[in-house]
């Protein structure tokens, strides 16, 4: 079983509500500056198969379904392949 | 006329437009399980507000999961109309059977009212029994109610009249050029976060939501109903 961590940021064109308001909540505690805050996702995935397999599958999962590329922007990083 | 309500887990307000359509508008409606992927026998399908899949991921993302998204998608392509409302809307944004994506609200917020919107285009399939320009009164009920599109998606849905509804009041969700409603290319998808199945009795407060249904309505009546 391999970890997979794949990455999900929003695309530089998106406006970030959330990322505003830490940003902002930062500022107010005393953390003058911190310029941006953008708020992202990690999923985690535990997958079996190849580094080769995992890759093609771990993208079209993101492609299909966890990442909405419309406004998302997404990499992953393939942990060390356990077993064998 | 035959509507489907497509029902998926946490679609909480498939009774509210089933009650709108069979007992107000007075047409056939049925309550469709997600897991029901037969959509063929209907003449419209509507996607009811909530929160499917429990807004996991997401909002909408999850129903792609399910079988009916595939009838769904044929059903559309048939040319045959479908809306989506609040949570419907979400669901077919992230089908990509319409453009765009959801954002949460600028104010993080869930917020509910009645949302001002405008008519933009009073000539399609769902909003000719409006008036051009005609101001409505339409609740609402979101939290992640900030539509996003592209500039050059913009672009293409101001050009092709796509741009169905937007908010006149103040747009606090934040949706891009005021967005409240578009259309699909073929102009027989609209999807809404207003909902007008909330609007279709004066004892709960307004009907302006009725002229949409009566619109589906005597557009599909014009095609199929012989007059003869």
């Amino acid at each position: 079983m391999t970890k997979v961590k794949v990455y999900v940021t929003l695309r530089e064109s998106v406006v970030d509500p959330q990322g505003i308001a830490a940003k902002e909540a930062l500022q107010t505690i005393g953390y003058s500056e911190v310029e941006s805050v953008r708020i992202g996702k990690l999923i985690e995935l535990e997958i079996a198969g190849t580094a080769a397999e995992i890759e093609t599958r771990v993208t079209e999962m993101c492609d299909k379904l966890l990442v909405n590329k419309v406004i998302e922007n997404y990499s992953f990083e393939i942990g060390e392949v356990a077993g064998k | 006329m035959r509507f489907a309500i497509l029902s998926f887990p946490g679609s909480s307000c498939d009774v509210d437009m089933l009650h709108a359509v069979r007992n107000v508008v007075g047409e056939g409606a049925e309550i469709v399980s997600h897991t029901d992927a037969k959509l063929e026998n209907y003449d419209a399908v509507l996607l009811p507000t909530g929160a499917s899949y429990g807004d996991y991921l997401r909002p909408g993302a999850l129903a792609q999961s399910s079988k009916s998204i595939e009838a769904l998608k044929t059903f559309a392509d048939s040319g045959k109309p479908v809306l989506g409302v609040g949570n419907g809307f979400q669901v077919l944004v992230e089908a990509g059977i319409l453009p765009g994506a959801f954002l949460r609200n600028k104010s993080l917020k869930f917020r509910s009212g009645n949302a001002k919107i405008a008519v933009q285009n009073a000539s399609t399939y769902f909003t000719s029994n409006y008036e051009q320009g005609q101001l409505i009164t339409i609740p609402f009920a979101h939290e992640y109610g900030n539509y996003y599109v592209d500039e050059d998606t913009l672009h293409l849905l101001n050009e092709t009249n796509r741009i169905i509804f937007t908010y006149e009041d103040e747009n606090t969700d934040g949706s891009v050029a005021n967005i409240a409603g578009v259309l699909n290319e073929q102009g027989n998808v609209l999807g809404m976060m207003p909902l007008p199945e909330r609007a279709v009795e004066e004892i709960i407060g307004g009907t302006d939501g009725l002229p949409l249904f009566q619109s589906i309505l005597k557009n599909w009546s014009e095609k199929n109903v012989s007059h003869a």
